[in-house]
């Protein structure tokens, strides 16, 4: 061996493990004038620095600053803050009923709120969104019927599934949302290929993907970026970064640089964003939908933010993560974010608040009785037994009618 | 301390043992390394791995990202330097991402570089339903593998075999996939405390009987056991084969046993069409024909994915009571 050879395997680590005392100073955050914001059908070439920077509208005292400020209505960041609670609430309620053992299983996205909620309110409701199991407040932005939901967690005679999916992973055809798949990523080339028909068709609906950053290391998300790139496809392309991919930490994906600066190699707009500010989420969003349906293909947008709760009811985060990592979370709650900003325009109070959040408890608990009504995950009613073999295949076949009658018998 | 007679009858469970074989085989080859998502930082979604990451260091218990033809393609290039990689794919189901590696990479490479390579590869991998985890991370793939020249496949039933299968896979010099079952973590049974191997290609008579032969894949082996205990009430006397090897199949167990019973069922979790049960029947009827008094019975999943409701999993699946009308059929005739 020569003196040169100096390989060594280096093994990434988690920034902060159990017993450790988190400290984000090390992170560089930029303040909302720091971001220029091109015209939505600029030149790649020209927005790199959008890749590595972070585009903010909320300044650490929640005013909205800079060229990114999407200057939504009082009555649209009122809507927003209520999506966003009652995404929470909902979340809690089920989460609780996990607990007590009504559902076998549940994921909250506590902390992660104003993504799904600030992308589905500056998307169309004829875009198809490619949800993961972790954007429920999608749903909500788009008025899914709470007993709907909790009647296709329970898996019960009115669960839209058919008692065949797991709870969370939610699918409403008609919503425009598409069935959200149990393994990772594969929405990802899905959606280039939807917002491909779209385009083919000469719709103007475009498509909307969502994968987690750990996620993002499978191989379906490359296909997606370069299919998307080389036909143009009108789609969005979200990495939700939320620091953690079950016990293993961003960095292990990330290859020691932002999400976002992945989507520079293929040529696309890529845009790294606050995904704790309401605001910035969706002035990215409606940036990248109206270069999408202008003809100017996929936007790549990572939106950095902090999975405050365990991955999924099945694991315990004390077991890897250092305790009050969210607290120590330097971009903050994005309801407590939204809410300070109304508060301060005056247009929002604690009282306001507190009763908005009284009236959504309740519609829950309703909704959680009358879902129940439908049966339960426990004693039922559930599908009929025969049911199972329907779907298998457009039409049954003979084979499959054999197995359903040896079935009923 | 225990003394040793009590040592002799210990009873962990089937999580414990996979667990106790992993520790051991690292410890004994310093060339083996562990590798896959969660496996180091939490020890494994299902705890397998608990305290390797501790006790090897992170340079042989490795944390990977989410990719899983990532994983398998490290660990065939790992091997090619001798290495021993010990892969873990979380859940069966995920095996669909990595499939090329599996099938045309993995399985063949002895073969297509003349010889000269060596891939002492383990993959282990979780299968089985009846955990309501639905469609996706509820199958039970064997007969994808079972195909592939070059690849070894072992399905341990019993906390016993799951560690001696699991340290003979990784002593081996050929790819084996080792088939955990996820519903099975739980049981208990007698494992000694020393490392051991259960040589691969070797079936076991998990019940010794006279007027049926069962053989049980996996986690059915449990259930076979059950359905005997109620056929023995009927005065029928149940023999069960666990091939615990899938590939190569312990073809002479099979049919000794069947020359002697008569009779012959196979029952394994995977959807029935397509599946294992197909190929020891066949062989059973080309080498035991003239000793059969009746067709060879076969009971698997029906034609459809596996259901998220636990009412319509626990339909779906096969089990004891679903193994004793089948016998009762056989039986009769
Ligand atoms: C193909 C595949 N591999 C692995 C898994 C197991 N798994 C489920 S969620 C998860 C972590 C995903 O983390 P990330 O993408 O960061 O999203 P997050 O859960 O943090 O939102 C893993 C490894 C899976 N479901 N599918």
């Amino acid at each position: 061996m020569t003196d040169q050879y100096q390989s060594k395997l280096v093994i990434p680590e988690a920034p902060f493990r159990p017993g450790d005392k988190p400290d984000y100073s090390f992170m560089s955050l930029p303040s909302p004038n720091e971001s220029i914001k091109p015209d939505c059908m600029a030149d790649p070439a020209e927005m790199k620095d959008l890749a590595y920077g972070m585009v903010r509208v909320l300044d650490d005292d929640q005013h909205a600053q800079g060229a990114w400020d999407p200057q939504l209505s009082i009555e649209k960041l009122q809507a927003a803050l209520e999506y966003m609670v009652k995404t929470r609430i909902y979340d809690d309620r089920m989460f609780r009923m996990q607990r007590q053992g009504k559902l076998s299983f549940y994921i909250k996205c506590l902390g992660e709120e104003a993504i799904a909620v600030g992308q589905a309110m500056a998307l169309q409701f004829g875009d198809m969104l490619f949800s993961t199991y972790r954007q429920q407040g999608l749903l909500f932005v788009r008025d899914r019927g709470l007993v709907d939901m909790m009647c296709s967690c329970l898996s019960n005679s009115k669960d839209n599934q058919k008692g065949r999916q797991l709870p969370t992973l939610y699918s409403w055809k008609e919503g425009n949302y598409f069935s959200v798949s149990g393994n990772l990523a594969t929405q990802f080339s899905q959606a280039v290929g939807w917002a491909m028909a779209s385009a083919y068709k000469g719709e103007d609906h475009i498509a909307s993907a969502w994968v987690g950053e750990g996620s993002s290391a499978e191989a379906d998300v490359y296909h997606a970026l370069l299919f998307s790139a080389a036909y143009r496809a009108p789609v969005l392309l979200n990495v939700v970064n939320n620091q953690w991919a079950i016990s293993t930490p961003q960095n292990m994906a990330s290859g020691g640089t932002t999400f976002a600066a992945r989507g520079l190699g293929f040529n696309l707009p890529s845009i790294r964003v606050d995904g704790n500010d309401l605001l910035a989420v969706y002035a990215v969003t409606e940036w990248a939908a109206k270069r999408a349906r202008s003809g100017g293909g996929p936007t790549f947008i990572e939106l950095f933010t902090y999975r405050a709760e365990a991955h999924s009811s099945s694991d315990d985060p004390n077991a890897y993560r250092a305790k009050d990592e969210w607290q120590s979370w330097p971009l903050g709650d994005p309801v407590e974010r939204l809410k300070i900003h109304l508060i301060e325009r005056q247009q929002w109070s604690e009282e306001q608040q507190e009763e908005l959040e009284a009236n959504l408890t309740k519609k829950i608990s309703q909704a959680w009785k009358e879902a129940e009504s439908f049966g339960t995950l426990e004693d039922g009613p559930h599908w009929p037994l025969e049911s199972m073999f329907d779907d298998v295949f457009k039409d049954i076949p003979p084979h499959l009618r054999r197995q359903r009658r040896k079935l009923e018998m | 301390m225990a003394d040793a007679n009590t040592q002799d009858k210990r009873e962990i469970p089937y999580v414990m043992a996979i667990n106790e074989g992993v520790h051991q085989i690292m410890q004994e080859l310093d060339d083996t390394f562990l590798l896959g998502e969660d496996v180091a930082g939490v020890g494994g979604v299902f705890g397998t791995y608990r305290g390797v990451l501790d006790k090897f260091g992170p340079e042989r218990a490795i944390d990977t990202p989410i990719s899983e033809k990532g994983i398998v393609g490290l660990a065939v290039g790992a091997a090619a330097t001798g290495l021993r990689p010990m892969v873990d794919i979380m859940f069966m189901d995920f095996l669909g991402v990595c499939m090329d590696e599996i099938t045309n990479q993995m399985a063949k490479m002895r073969y297509m570089f003349g010889g000269a390579a060596t891939l002492p590869i383990t993959v282990m991998t979780m299968g089985g339903a009846g955990m309501s985890m639905a469609a996706q991370h509820s199958q039970s793939l064997e007969a994808w593998l079972i195909h592939l020249p070059g690849l070894k496949v072992v399905m341990p039933s019993t906390p016993y075999d799951a560690k001696g299968l699991l340290i003979a896979a990784v002593k081996d010099d050929n790819p084996v996939i080792v088939i955990f079952n996820k519903l099975s973590l739980g049981i208990k049974g007698e494992v000694p405390e020393e490392s051991y191997e259960v040589p691969l290609g070797k079936a076991r008579i998990a019940r010794e009987g006279t007027d049926l032969t069962i053989v049980a894949l996996g986690r059915m082996v449990y259930e076979a056991l059950n359905a005997a205990e109620q056929l023995a009430e009927l005065g029928i006397n149940t023999e069960i084969v666990d091939p615990r090897t899938l590939q190569p199949f312990d073809t002479d167990t099979v049919i000794q046993s069947v020359k002697k019973t008569h009779k012959a069922m196979v029952v394994h979790e995977a959807v029935r069409f397509g599946g294992m049960g197909g190929e020891i029947a066949a062989q059973i009827q080309e080498l035991a024909f003239d000793y059969l008094d009746a067709p060879v019975a076969r009971i698997g999943a029906p034609f459809s994915p596996v259901p998220f409701n636990p009412g319509l999993e626990q339909a779906y699946m096969p089990n004891a009571e679903k193994i004793v009308a089948q016998a009762k059929e056989l039986l009769d005739r």
